[in-house]
């Protein structure tokens, strides 16, 4: 049976449940996803972060949430008052629907009821995901452009310029996927991978292309351009305050979170267990799915942390170069060569076939990328004349190993 | 005025002069990007910094000590008798640069005796709103009256408890001591009490 079926079987009172959940477990991730971050963080830059609310700081982020709420809400005289209003809620909104289609854990039971922890299950689930995150993107747009101030407004318009181009290499790292599984649909995905292996490993370049382009995607460090704080103030939430503010930081969160369950679903194998622990998925009922779950949802989740450590902030001409001039021709040509070994082996060509279309590709990509280093002009090196050595001490510069300071003999 | 205008014409025609296209110039080999092993590093320093120790001192539950010259809160030190060391010269209120100190002198009489000679600091305020710290006035004290703790909690809810008068500034008396107002040791000077000779207070100093 497959999970459509079953799921199609729920009554209406467990659809309602299952609403609630993922809700909750939504709101719950991100609570713990702030505390995490700020910890983890803390933890990089030889720190320790918030400890001082409840049990190691956990509530740290809760009661950062009810001081929000608590502040004076502000809406700008020159706001578009309506618009400003709206925009939080279409953000926050569509960033929780992306959840419904999400395969949580395998069979379970809840309350009696034999079903799995997945709203609903489209045949074109992940174009459904993709599709509501684009109308998100509205959410940031509207904020920019009603805030009725300069700083909103370029913080607006880049991120959304962003999230378009990001979620063009976003989509097309999928298309390989699609094309490996056979299907759109979440859990058919998560299905194909537990009967042969992990996207991740046969469709290596499409996972490395859509972990950069998620990062892109959801305006995270080191592409936060449209939160530069010395360039554009707060980004697109400028002028926003109190319990809107609250929404559009639930909806970022929310939004990573999201972007690292579809990671988890389409290249890590989803719910199931990791290759060899196939035995656990049986614990609790079937619930232990869930952890194995959100344990590699925190996985994409530390990666995101680790960048943020780690990068500085792209300049925007080189972000936008990458995304364009490196990342979609680069999965253009991938889906190419999938799409080819595919029909290949669907048509029942012989396995030498399949090997020496492989190796072909890769020869051409060989000489096509000697071609391109051949062709580079080679910059012209002109050695500075040296300066006399200097009669005063100096500090040793990094790549000299020591200096004459006596001058002379 | 015409000066001016001769000047502005000379220049415009030496700028004419260079031709924007021949300008000499240096070309410098570029680096380019390093190898992705070298990128990666970077990461490694994130992920392994993570296992070292913090540094965050728990200041509130924790307090670590200063260091031993740490320059805190003043203190007017007194004599091993109980008498105060201040004489009310006023040297500390000259020397500080960020006028933080108020002294005003007041006589010793045989009825209100608080320093050996003849004169006492009468009224002794610092403002820690203005106090930078420095340590001039430490420098400036013939007496040694005046030194430093190493006492660094000094914030408070309001300006008018920020400026400590001299009964927050004055040291405990200690073992020994008496509570001035009370007479010099018997046959001591007050030159025997700058060089050290008194070592503790005479029965004689409690009789009022």
């Amino acid at each position: 049976m497959t999970t459509a079926e079953l799921l199609g079987k729920d009554p209406v009172w467990l659809i309602v449940v299952k609403c609630l959940i993922v809700f909750i477990i939504c709101v719950l991730a991100t609570l713990m996803a702030v505390w995490t971050e700020r910890r983890v963080l803390a933890k990089m830059q030889l720190r320790t972060g918030p400890n001082r609310v409840g049990p190691a700081g956990l509530l740290q982020s809760l009661s950062d949430g009810v001081k929000l709420a608590l502040k004076e809400d502000i809406i700008p005289a020159a706001a578009d008052k309506v618009v400003f209003i709206i925009a939080p809620i279409i953000a926050t909104s569509m960033c929780f629907m992306a959840f419904a289609v999400i395969p949580m854990t395998g069979v379970v039971n809840i309350f009696g009821h034999k079903t799995a922890l997945q709203l609903t299950d489209l045949p074109v689930g992940v174009l459904y995901i993709l599709a509501v995150t684009s109308i998100g993107v509205y959410g940031v747009v509207l904020a920019g452009w009603s805030s009725g101030s300069t700083y909103p407004l370029l913080g607006g318009l880049r991120s959304s310029a962003q999230v378009i181009s990001y979620e063009v290499a976003m989509g097309l790292s999928l298309v390989a996927v699609f094309i490996y599984a056979g299907s759109m649909s979440t859990s058919a995905i998560v299905d194909s991978q537990h009967q042969h292996i992990w996207n991740a490993v046969v469709l290596f370049p499409s996972f490395v292309i859509y972990v950069i382009s998620m990062v892109g995607e959801t305006n995270r460090a080191p592409f936060d351009l449209a939160e530069a704080e010395g360039e554009l103030v707060g980004g697109f939430h400028t002028e926003y305050s109190s319990l809107k503010f609250a929404l559009f930081f639930l909806a970022e969160y929310v939004n990573i979170i999201a972007v690292s369950a579809l990671a988890t679903t389409l290249f890590l194998g989803g719910y199931h267990a990791l290759p060899g622990l196939g035995f656990t998925e049986q614990w609790l009922g079937g619930w232990f799915t869930l952890i194995w779950f959100f344990t590699k949802v925190n996985f994409f989740f530390f990666i995101f942390m680790w960048l943020r450590g780690s990068l500085p902030r792209l300049r925007y001409d080189q972000f936008m170069k990458f995304g364009w001039k490196v990342l979609i021709p680069v999965s253009l040509i991938w889906i190419l060569i999938v799409a080819s070994l595919r029909v290949l082996q669907q048509e029942g060509a012989p396995r030498s076939a399949i090997l020496a279309f492989a190796a072909g590709v890769v020869v051409i990509v060989m000489a096509m990328i000697s071609l391109i280093e051949r062709n580079k002009e080679k910059v012209r090196s002109t050695v500075l004349p040296e300066g006399e050595a200097p009669n005063f001490p100096v500090p040793s510069l990094p790549q000299v190993q020591s200096i004459n300071v006596s001058g002379g003999k | 005025m015409s000066d001016f205008n001769e000047k502005v014409e000379i220049e415009k025609k030496t700028l004419g002069d260079v031709d924007i296209n021949s300008v000499p110039f240096t070309e410098v080999e570029q680096s380019g990007p390093a190898s992705l092993a070298q990128q990666a590093k970077g990461f490694w320093v994130t992920f392994s910094t993570m296992f070292k120790k913090n540094q965050t001192v728990q200041y509130p539950d924790v307090k670590a000590p200063t260091a031993p010259r740490f320059h805190g809160r003043h203190q007017l030190n007194r004599h091993p008798d109980g008498l105060e060391k201040c004489i009310g010269c006023e040297l500390c209120a000259w020397a500080c640069p960020a006028d933080a100190i108020l002294v005003e002198g007041g006589n010793n009489t045989p009825g209100n005796q608080l320093s050996p000679g003849e004169r006492h600091g009468a009224v002794y305020q610092i403002n820690y709103l203005r106090c930078i710290f420095c340590g001039l006035c430490v420098e400036a004290c013939p007496t040694r009256a005046l030194t430093m703790t190493n006492e660094y909690e000094l914030a408070d809810d309001k300006r008018e408890k920020l400026i400590f008068e001299k009964d927050d500034l004055l040291a405990p008396l200690r073992q020994g001591m008496l509570a001035p107002p009370h007479p010099m040791y018997p046959g001591m000077t007050d030159t025997n009490y700058y060089n050290g000779d008194v070592k503790e207070a005479h029965p004689s100093q409690a009789e009022k």
